[in-house]
């Protein structure tokens, strides 16, 4: 879901930007409020992980394939505020050095997936977990999450290539909604797996929100 | 974290970006492909607004796609670990004032 220089109009990539920006200042001073010993080196190990796993495309449908965003999976472990953080890094180290994403998209990007998919994520996940309750719940909570992050960071994107006349939005909206609707199982399943391993070894690594 | 772990998790993230990434799906992402159904592809085809050493993943200047794939991997996993640790503790340094 990288979206490339061109697609999107400065109407749409200079707000993203701006909005980025301060959102990255707003994960900095609460990830410094909350930053435990273990999370220096979890940053990141969860960085690694997620931008190998987002090399790993795996086939969708029609001709199309999908790959892991991550956001949820950093979440769970890091909390929303390092986890976008994380996000992001991944975001810039693949824009700069691997031109997987646009310079002016970048903004967008990290909104897309950083925000909506990792923070937005996050909050869906304790909802559900709080409802569902035990270890299970904790799986399932974060595969739905996993899912819903995805679907819904493809809608915003949606609504940019909308907003910069690329796509039309009832256009843009199916098309993208429809097939992150697979991609999104894909990030479930991985989630979950991931998830169901670490709380077997380290369940201590989950990350409590601080009270 | 104990340093074990710390390098079992940097260990998988290597293995997946260096043997597992070459024979990753080719097919375009989501994004991508709604982009050439939908007729909006070409946009994307601007001239690059900053040059990057490593274009799409393959390390340049290497005959097998392969191993230049495996090679942009390796690079990036670590690359991406390093900004992580360093970004952690710059953080954690703003603590301490």
């Amino acid at each position: 879901m990288h979206i490339p220089d061109g697609f999107l109009t400065a109407n749409t990539w200079i707000p993203t930007w701006l909005i980025s920006i301060g959102g990255i200042a707003y994960c900095l001073r609460r990830t410094y409020q909350v930053l435990k010993e273990r999370m220096i080196p979890l940053m990141g190990v969860m960085a690694a992980f997620i931008f190998a796993a987002q090399m790993l495309n795996f086939p969708v449908i029609g001709g199309t394939s999908g790959h892991l965003i991550g956001g949820v999976l950093a979440a769970v472990f890091l909390g929303p505020y390092a986890g976008a953080l994380v996000i992001t890094v991944v975001l810039v180290v693949q824009c700069f050095i691997f031109q997987d994403g646009g310079v002016t998209a970048l903004g967008a990007n990290v909104f897309n997936m950083a925000f909506i998919g990792t923070m937005g994520g996050y909050f869906l996940y304790r909802l559900l977990w709080k409802a569902i309750k035990g270890t299970k719940g904790l799986i399932i909570a974060a595969g739905i999450a996993a899912w819903a992050s995805v679907v819904v960071a493809s809608i915003a994107c949606a609504i940019e290539l909308a907003l910069s006349g690329t796509s039309p939005i009832k256009i843009a909206f199916l098309a993208m909604a429809g097939v992150h609707a697979f991609i999104g199982i894909g990030e479930a399943v991985i989630t979950c797996l991931v998830i169901a391993f670490v709380v077997k070894v380290r369940p201590d690594l989950i990350y409590e929100p601080v009270k | 974290m104990k340093k074990n772990e710390i390098l079992f998790g940097v260990i998988v993230a290597l293995f997946l970006a260096i043997a597992v990434s070459p024979f990753a799906s080719p097919w375009p992402d989501g994004l991508e492909k709604v982009a050439e159904d939908k007729g909006f592809l070409e946009k994307g085809e601007v001239a690059p607004i900053l040059v990057s050493p490593v274009p799409d993943y393959v390390w340049p200047g290497i005959k097998s796609e392969r191993i230049a794939t495996s090679l942009a991997g390796a690079a990036g996993t670590l690359v991406s670990f390093t900004a992580g640790v360093i970004l952690a503790v710059i953080i954690k340094r703003g603590r301490s004032y």
